[in-house]
């Protein structure tokens, strides 16, 4: 009789450690990986499509729901391709509050990362540490847009709304479980502007950034089940399309901010960091550092927009809305509003594609137009696709636990891999 | 050398793992800072883009016109409108519903009401009961706007400059 060694093993779709609807057909002998199969599409929701049939705008809020943790990321890249179709360049200040909001993303989607890959492999405190982070930075994106989340914030041709002068805060009573004196601590921060919000968060953050290093960087659990796990050369990164904190971590120094600039991006200072190994750990080390460098961007930022007022949209109504005054007193700019809200505009015929180093890659958007008011074809090119693709490459020879750390390594979301 | 030492005695005492308990220790004495969710509340911003309403002018007239802006930007197709003139010649909505499964509260009706008529309000707890009940009819929507038009004219106001 033949000996049966190889067994089967389904990893999701419903797992809590599959970041999402990750289907993983393993392939087993007895506890090592000898084949990693990953199934996609459980979350295929058709935005490619979708956005087919609707004129550019509409497709704005579709952009957030790709990668639901680095929303202004995923706009940024989408409106950046209308722009570039249409040929227009937003006003210096919108530059300057993308860079700063693309800045507070990925660290929002660095925390969420990082929060959810010491939670699969055993750390349960830097997940609530990091949680406490990422409230007050999505309070930015409600001052900003009035969603936590999917913002629809940045429209061709430069941002929705300027920055708030005035933070929303706690109102001022004692509660059964906070006193006056509690409540003043929790307005500390809010009672100027939405730029002293982000300056003071950009101020305490580093020290926070040193507490979860203490909690991870140098703890022996953390770095057995990191170091030496899901090698990738700075080869095989670049043949299997890597980008990101999954490139850099192979050492090599590939980042759009600075190898394309766009936005302001040629206009602050900050460093590239790479890895030497390839493994979970300097992927980890990586993204740790990307998190003090976007800091650094977040404070430049900051300092630049309190200098420099101005608009924040062009000023073509065939392109952006009049605003609510204008079109309430002038006939030219309430047409200009319905035809804008019920036609759109109308960008020349040709193909684009335009990218931004989103935090977990290249997020590019390739829209092809007709001279009609919606894309002939839109195709979102997803970071999280090809690294999850290497998922059999960086899997093979380990043990079944360390895919729980490959996965969270590859930072998956599949909002954007499905799409 | 004297590193390799170090790194042993310090591999051999724990001292990363102190390090940690110490920092998760401190937070354990430290002030807590949890809002309370459903007795306390954590600020909402005037651009909070929650539950919809429908307005009226202050004289009790409804804002909406049918001009079916919002019937056409909006993504989701989650608006129906349909609309004939009124006893007095005026046009107004006969029928007006968001159906709040589909909506994915953009805020794009917001922007594009000419009249300032469906707003996103600040409310954010809400809950049906039946299905069905996601359908927000005319009247509905009339009902919220008129328990709600103090917040919701303010948070207007305080965001007007930026519109």
């Amino acid at each position: 009789m033949p000996e049966i060694r190889n067994y089967t093993l389904n990893f999701g779709p419903q797992h809590p450690a599959a970041h999402g609807v990750l289907r993983l057909v393993l392939e087993m002998d007895g506890e090592v990986i000898e084949r990693a199969d990953p199934h996609i599409g459980l979350l295929h929701r058709g935005t490619e499509k979708l956005a087919e049939y609707k004129p550019f705008n509409q497709s704005i809020g579709y952009m957030d729901r790709l990668d639901y943790v680095s929303m202004m990321c995923n706009e940024h890249g989408y409106v950046r391709a209308i722009e570039k179709l249409l040929g227009i360049d937003p006003p210096i200040r919108a530059h300057y509050i993308r860079t700063l909001f693309d800045e507070i993303t990925r660290v929002l989607n660095h925390l969420m990362w990082l929060g959810a890959h010491a939670l699969d492999i055993g750390a349960m405190s830097v997940f609530l540490y990091c949680f406490r982070e990422r409230e007050d930075l999505m309070d930015c994106y409600e001052a900003v847009s009035g969603a936590r989340l999917h913002a629809t914030y940045y429209r061709p041709g430069g941002v929705h709304r300027d920055l708030p002068d005035q933070m929303p805060q706690f109102p001022e009573r004692s509660s059964q479980w906070h006193s006056r004196r509690d409540m003043k601590k929790l307005n500390r921060a809010r009672g100027g502007s939405l730029l002293d919000f982000i300056a003071d968060f950009s101020q305490r953050f580093p020290a926070l950034i040193d507490e979860y290093e203490t909690l991870l960087t140098d703890n022996r659990i953390w770095k057995q089940r990191t170091v030496g796990i899901g090698v990738v050369t700075p080869e095989r990164a670049k043949a299997l399309g890597f980008t990101g904190p999954m490139l850099r971590g192979s050492g090599i120094a590939w980042d759009l901010r600075k190898k394309q600039p766009y936005a302001a991006y040629d206009q602050v200072q900050f460093d590239i960091p790479i890895g030497q190994n390839g493994d979970c750990y300097d992927r980890y080390l990586v993204r740790i550092e990307e998190m003090r460098q976007s800091n650094r961007i977040i404070q430049q930022c900051v300092e630049w927009l309190r200098h420099h007022p101005g608009p924040v949209m062009i000023d073509d109504h065939k392109i952006a809305p009049p605003t609510r005054a204008k079109v309430k007193e002038d006939m030219e700019a309430l047409i200009h509003h319905f035809k804008l809200f019920t036609e759109g505009y109308c960008p020349p015929a040709g193909e684009v594609y335009a990218a931004v180093e989103a935090p977990k890659g290249e997020f590019g958007c390739y829209i092809i137009a007709d001279g009609a008011n919606k894309p002939y074809r839109l195709k979102v090119r997803a970071p999280g696709f090809p690294h999850l693709a290497a998922m059999n490459e960086m899997a093979k020879g380990h043990m079944l636990a360390d895919v729980v750390a490959i996965i969270g390594t590859m930072d998956i979301v599949f909002g954007e891999i499905d799409r | 050398m004297l590193r390799s030492v170090r790194d042993y005695f310090n591999s051999l005492l724990l001292v990363e793992l102190f390090k940690g308990l110490q920092l998760t220790g401190a937070y354990l004495f430290k002030r807590k800072f949890t809002v309370q969710y459903p007795e306390e509340k954590i600020p909402v911003s005037p651009r909070f883009r929650g539950l919809h309403a429908l307005r009226r002018y202050p004289n009790g007239e409804e804002r909406c016109i049918a001009c079916k802006l919002c019937e056409a930007v909006c993504p989701a197709l989650a608006i129906t409108i349909e609309a004939e003139p009124r006893a007095d010649g005026s046009r107004r909505t006969t029928r007006y519903e968001i159906d709040l499964f589909k909506c994915i509260y953009c805020g794009f009706c917001e922007e594009s009401c000419p009249v300032d008529s469906i707003v996103e309000t600040s409310i954010y707890e809400y809950h049906f009961e039946q299905l069905g009940d996601n359908v927000m009819t005319k009247e509905k929507l009339l009902a919220i706007g008129d328990q709600y038009e103090a917040e919701i004219a303010e948070a207007r106001l305080k965001d007007a400059p930026y519109r």
